[in-house]
């Protein structure tokens, strides 16, 4: 457990060295562009699953918080001026309290239900910031960039850094929950709360905490995006797309590992990406789906669960 | 050690229960001593489920009180009661599906075990084994809980309850649907659970067992009691007969 830590450090640092590398070398803007997407969508998959995967409860509501996470960048740039961190601390604040909102209706809620009540909210939400004019109602808001700050000569590759920090925080954080008692107490209570509850978990403690930091992971992750695209609208920023991604990644990569999100992101990331730029941005919807659909008939526990049970396989040959 | 003058380990006073206009419970009273092992009988829909609901927190009581170890629990939720010591199987089997007999155990170890006695990881993994070595599972430690036979399942419900270091275990109908043989077998464990001072409140519907086990024997009937008292004078109780046989 000890080394598998050390090991795991090692390779956030050897990362983060990487992309800071990257933004030194390479000149070309596009692969920034490309990688900030890709790495926005770890994030985003990480965070969900700490919810929909160790939990259990499906959450449709990811552009909910990505848009929110959008939103009080907005705001807070607009209105002040502050710098880029204060303004994703700030998010991550919000949407903590959004989680926090979203734990309790885990008390009223489960299964379907709850997962419709995420898509309810979304929609409010959408139309609550649609209606405020102040960050540009309907027709969206154009930002102009700050000076970028000393180690980068381009805003996209600083953007590009900073979300490449928080998949190491993300991923930190989910390894760290799936590792200890609130990982176990999660599972436990995804396979049967009253069972857990009986048990001695506190179900609803701990339920509130995976809502509170997927919520503030989303919102976070959210927040440079006004940034990145110099513009911020609420039918791109609240899009269906991220809540859909998200899910499908977490669930193409496999719910049981947190480095199932990991790889689920990273391969249809890419793919979205390879896509895009080859055929149109449409299709990659398309293939979005159906991926899905071939991944939940034919390994409904994703690339994780197809790993474990060839290792099992494996196992049982030399048994 | 005599009983009268010993305090109740649970006391359940005046304890109510309606579900919309149905009322499961009516006014039930009754003190359990420590250390007894307590058998509730009634026919089916009688309220015996829904009683150990209320102790074990599942359901809410509005009218009347539940207190364990002179402790007013009516408002604490099910994982709280837990860590008092209130522990319980369920009358459908609800393992952890996912997990191994092992971590089913450790979840209880995790969250509910006596932390004067069990401080460290390995501390729990060697209480997880005595249990399971107790329980007759100890060789199915790391099998799926999904891949256990129905007696083996009931009694990694008991372990489980175990892992959570009770002073009162509630077993609801863990002998239903087993054979003459594992019956024996899971009534000698509690048995044995019982001789360890932990006191039990028996749920069962084979007679033979409840008459074997219990000291003493509460029988509902549509939310109330209707006999309680030894094991012979309940069975020989004329409303006993009539709640069970008819009239």
């Amino acid at each position: 457990m000890k080394r598998n830590g050390i090991y795991f450090w090692i390779g956030a640092a050897l990362f983060l060295a990487g992309a800071m590398l990257m933004t030194q070398v390479i000149g070309n803007q596009y692969p920034f562009f490309a990688c900030y997407v890709i790495l926005q969508f770890i994030v985003l998959a990480v965070a969900w699953s700490i919810l929909g995967g160790y939990a259990g409860y499906v959450n449709f509501g990811t552009s909910a918080f990505f848009g929110v996470g959008v939103y009080t960048a907005v705001f807070l740039f607009k209105a002040t001026g502050v710098p880029l961190a204060v303004q994703i601390a700030a998010a991550a604040a919000v949407g903590a309290l959004m989680g926090f909102a979203l734990g309790l209706l885990t008390l009223r809620m489960q299964g379907i239900f709850f997962s419709i009540a995420t898509i309810a909210a979304t929609i409010i939400i959408e139309t609550a910031i649609t209606n405020w004019r102040y960050v540009g109602g309907a027709s969206g808001i154009q930002l102009q960039r700050p000076a970028v700050m000393a180690p980068f000569d381009n805003y996209v590759e600083m953007l590009f850094f900073v979300q490449a920090v928080m998949v190491v925080l993300a991923v930190a954080i989910s390894r760290y929950i799936q590792n200890s008692w609130i990982g176990r107490g999660l599972q436990a209570l995804k396979d049967d709360e009253l069972a857990a509850e009986c048990t001695g978990v506190p179900t609803l403690r701990l339920k509130l905490t995976a809502c509170v930091i997927s919520g503030a992971l989303m919102c976070a992750a959210g927040a440079p995006a006004a940034m990145y695209l110099q513009y911020a609208d609420p039918a791109s920023a609240f899009n269906l797309n991220y809540s859909v991604s998200a899910l499908a990644m977490s669930l193409i990569g496999g719910t049981a590992h947190w480095a199932g999100p990991v790889i689920g992101a990273i391969l249809l990331g890419v793919t979205q990406q390879l896509l895009t730029v080859t055929i149109s941005s449409e299709v990659n919807v398309l293939v979005l789906g159906v991926m899905l659909v071939l991944f939940v008939v034919a390994a409904p526990e994703g690339i994780i669960g197809l790993i474990r049970k060839v290792r099992s396989k494996r196992n049982e040959g030399e048994g | 050690m005599a009983p009268e003058t010993q305090a109740p380990l649970l006391r359940i006073s005046a304890l109510t229960k309606r579900f919309g206009g149905f009322t499961a419970l009516d006014n039930v009273s009754v003190d359990i001593p420590p250390g007894q092992r307590f058998g509730l009988i009634g026919p089916n829909g009688s309220g015996k489920t829904t009683l150990i609901n209320c102790i074990s927190g599942a359901f809410r009581t509005e009218p009347g009180t539940v207190t364990f170890r002179d402790e007013d629990i009516t408002r604490l939720p099910p994982h709280i009661r837990t860590r008092r010591g209130i522990a319980r199987s369920f009358q459908i089997p609800r393992p952890f599906r996912s997990m191994t007999v092992a971590e089913n155990l450790m979840v209880g170890l995790d969250f509910a075990a006596d932390t004067s006695v069990i401080v460290s990881e390995a501390h729990r993994r060697e209480a997880m084994m005595s249990i399971l070595t107790r329980m007759g599972l100890a060789s199915k430690a790391n099998v799926s809980a999904t891949k256990l036979s129905q007696v083996e399942l009931r009694k990694m419900e008991l372990a489980r309850a175990m892992a959570t270091h009770p002073k009162l275990l509630i077993s609801d109908e863990a002998m239903a649907g087993l054979s003459s043989s594992e019956v024996d077998e899971v009534l000698d464990l509690l048995m044995s659970l019982a001789d360890q001072d932990i006191t039990i409140i028996m749920i069962e519907h084979i007679m033979q067992a409840v008459m074997r086990f219990s000291e003493r024997v509460m029988c509902l009937e549509a939310g109330k009691i209707i006999a309680i008292g030894t094991p012979d004078e309940v069975m020989s109780n004329q409303r006993v007969q009539e709640a069970y046989l008819g009239t």
